[in-house]
């Protein structure tokens, strides 16, 4: 199965709150949610972020909005306090997920 | 007809837009029925950064845009009758509510300005606080605040305050005390708390919900997006909820841009903690009602928790960067070589201190401090022709870094050929330490002006 980018199938928005960053994603058509569900693993994400080393990633299924919210600790190198970083909040982060290639949708 | 109010977002950080704030007043001032106005001026290390400016002017200490935002609609809301709630008053609420007194000198004087107080932990100390700092000397702090509910704001209201000026209150809290008030909902009435919460979430990043943080062109589109006007919650007596925005504003309201705020920054959706409950997006759904509206439902509400946050700025870090561009022909292989320089350089100068670098065009915003991700980047990267080398770092002692960002102005003499544009910024780092506490040890006051 030939491999998408994330970013033509879904959109995504990135928070911060200390050393934790949250990436709810969303497809842009519902009829894809259920691919995202088998598709954007934790697996793939941890491996997507691998060079922030994130301790944890956990994922939260929210069906009724077709979303996906991730959550990865320790990821944002010491958040806005720590970090030496441009983005000290992990704003454009939701662009390092949606730059992932995946197995693409069936239909 | 059930009674409906609306609560209108002007801030939704302390550098948001006043003119999207002014015309979110002339709005509502001809729309009826009883409205407010929220302005959310605060951020973790804003109320450290405050409480420095009241150490030096006991009159500071107040939010610096606080007046930018409120001067401007301050007639109008008056006029109206909208009540204006913020957390603009920062680490000092009492000056600014002194200043605001002498802006209305002769205009309004019945008028009443409440201060929300009791946030400040170092105003008012209650037993065991140091426990919740650290024992370092060094690490001395400039704040130690508590992240308080709507109790105080929804007292004020009902005594008849026309002005609510508070410190830390948590964001979405400046909502609910607007809601509580307006609609007479009880402060243990889990599911009517729930929908408050959910309404101050979405409001209080102000354009965030309405087409800010969003627009991807051809992909997301948002029309108009130097103008997006700011959000307006409808909220309903029976629980109904709808987000809308100014009339005749830029931005969009739809299905994508509310579930995209309603779970930012949110870990659990199932448990989002708040001071004044804890909320449960998990069956949560929305509706686009068309014309910039849409309806949330599923909201649910569970008792809120027993600890409240607080927060405590440190001081004793300095931050430093430095940059520097290379441009043309083997640009890259230049910035490159400038990066090993400074590594070698740092590593002579100030052993165990990494900085971080980054070189734009290849790796910034994705990068990390132990350069993983440039690694990885530079692997596959084309002949960039025009890179920007810049290094970041942080320590306790200011000197040295002051030294380590000179070596980058160095390399205008000493570094690979052509490197210019070198920018310089130092800066004193406040950080936070968050902890709980008990919330029968917080009480929170008014005072009048």
């Amino acid at each position: 199965m030939s491999l998408v980018t994330l970013a033509d199938f879904a959109h995504a928005r990135a928070g911060d709150k200390g050393n934790i960053l949250s990436i709810a994603v969303f497809p842009h058509d519902a009829a894809h949610y259920a691919w995202l569900l088998q598709t954007l693993t934790c697996d793939r994400v941890a491996e997507q972020f691998a060079t922030r080393q994130p301790s944890r990633v956990h994922r939260y299924e929210l069906p009724n909005l077709n979303a996906l919210n991730f959550v990865l600790e320790d990821a944002l190198e010491g958040g806005v306090n720590r970090s030496c970083g441009l983005d000290r909040h992990g704003k454009s982060l939701s662009y390092l997920l949606l730059a992932m290639r995946l197995p693409g949708p069936a239909n | 007809m059930t009674k409906t109010i609306l609560v209108g977002c002007g801030a939704g950080f302390a550098n948001d837009r006043p003119d999207a704030a002014l015309r979110l007043a002339q709005d509502l001032a001809q729309r009826s029925g009883p409205r407010y106005i929220m302005l959310e001026l605060l951020a973790e290390r804003t109320l450290a950064e405050a409480q420095l400016r009241k150490r030096l002017d006991p009159q500071a200490g107040y939010s610096a845009r606080l007046f930018d935002f409120l001067e401007p609609m301050l007639d109008l809301c008056i006029e109206a009758g909208i009540p204006i709630i913020t957390n603009g008053g920062a680490a000092n609420p009492k000056a600014a509510a002194q200043r605001l007194r002498q802006t209305l000198a002769g205009r309004f004087p019945e008028l009443k300005i409440a201060c929300v107080l009791g946030d400040d932990l170092l105003e008012e100390m209650p037993p065991r606080y140091e426990q919740w700092l650290s024992s370092d000397p060094q690490e001395q702090p400039v704040s130690v605040n508590v992240y308080t509910g709507a109790d105080g704001i929804v007292q004020a209201l009902a005594e008849g305050a026309g002005i609510v000026l508070c410190g830390r209150v948590a964001d979405p809290s400046l909502a609910v005390g607007a809601i509580r008030h307006g609609l007479g909902w009880k402060a243990d009435d889990w599911q009517k708390i729930a929908v408050a919460t959910a309404a101050g979430h979405l409001l209080e990043c102000c354009t965030q919900v309405t087409g800010g943080y969003f627009a991807h062109p051809g992909m997301k589109d948002i029309p108009d997006p130097a103008n997006l006007g700011c959000p307006i919650a409808e909220i309903h007596e029976d629980g109904r909820l709808i987000i809308g925005k100014t009339r005749h504003s830029g931005g969009r309201v739809t299905e994508q841009t509310v579930k995209e705020q309603l779970l930012y920054e949110v870990h659990d959706p199932r448990r989002y903690l708040t001071p004044d409950v804890v909320l449960d997006l998990g069956e949560a759904h929305v509706r686009d009602l068309g014309e910039d509206r849409v309806e949330i439902n599923g909201l649910l509400g569970h008792p809120r928790p027993e600890t409240l946050k607080g927060l405590a700025g440190v001081r004793g870090l300095w931050f430093g960067e430095a940059e520097i561009s290379y441009a043309g022909p083997g640009a890259l292989a230049r910035a490159a070589l400038a990066r090993e320089i400074l590594l070698e350089r740092f590593d002579r100068l100030a052993p165990g201190v990494q900085p971080w670098i980054d070189l734009s065009g290849v790796a910034s915003l994705f990068n990390d401090q132990g350069g993983r991700y440039l690694q990885k980047q530079l692997a596959q990267a084309p002949a960039l022709e025009d890179v920007r080398v810049r290094i970041g770092l942080t320590h306790t002692d200011r000197p040295l870094v002051e030294t380590l960002l000179a070596e980058v102005e160095s390399l205008y003499t000493n570094g690979p050929a052509g490197g210019g544009g070198v920018r310089r910024h130092l800066a004193e780092a406040v950080t936070t330490r968050s902890f709980l506490l008990p919330r029968d040890e917080i009480h929170t006051t008014l005072e009048w002006y």
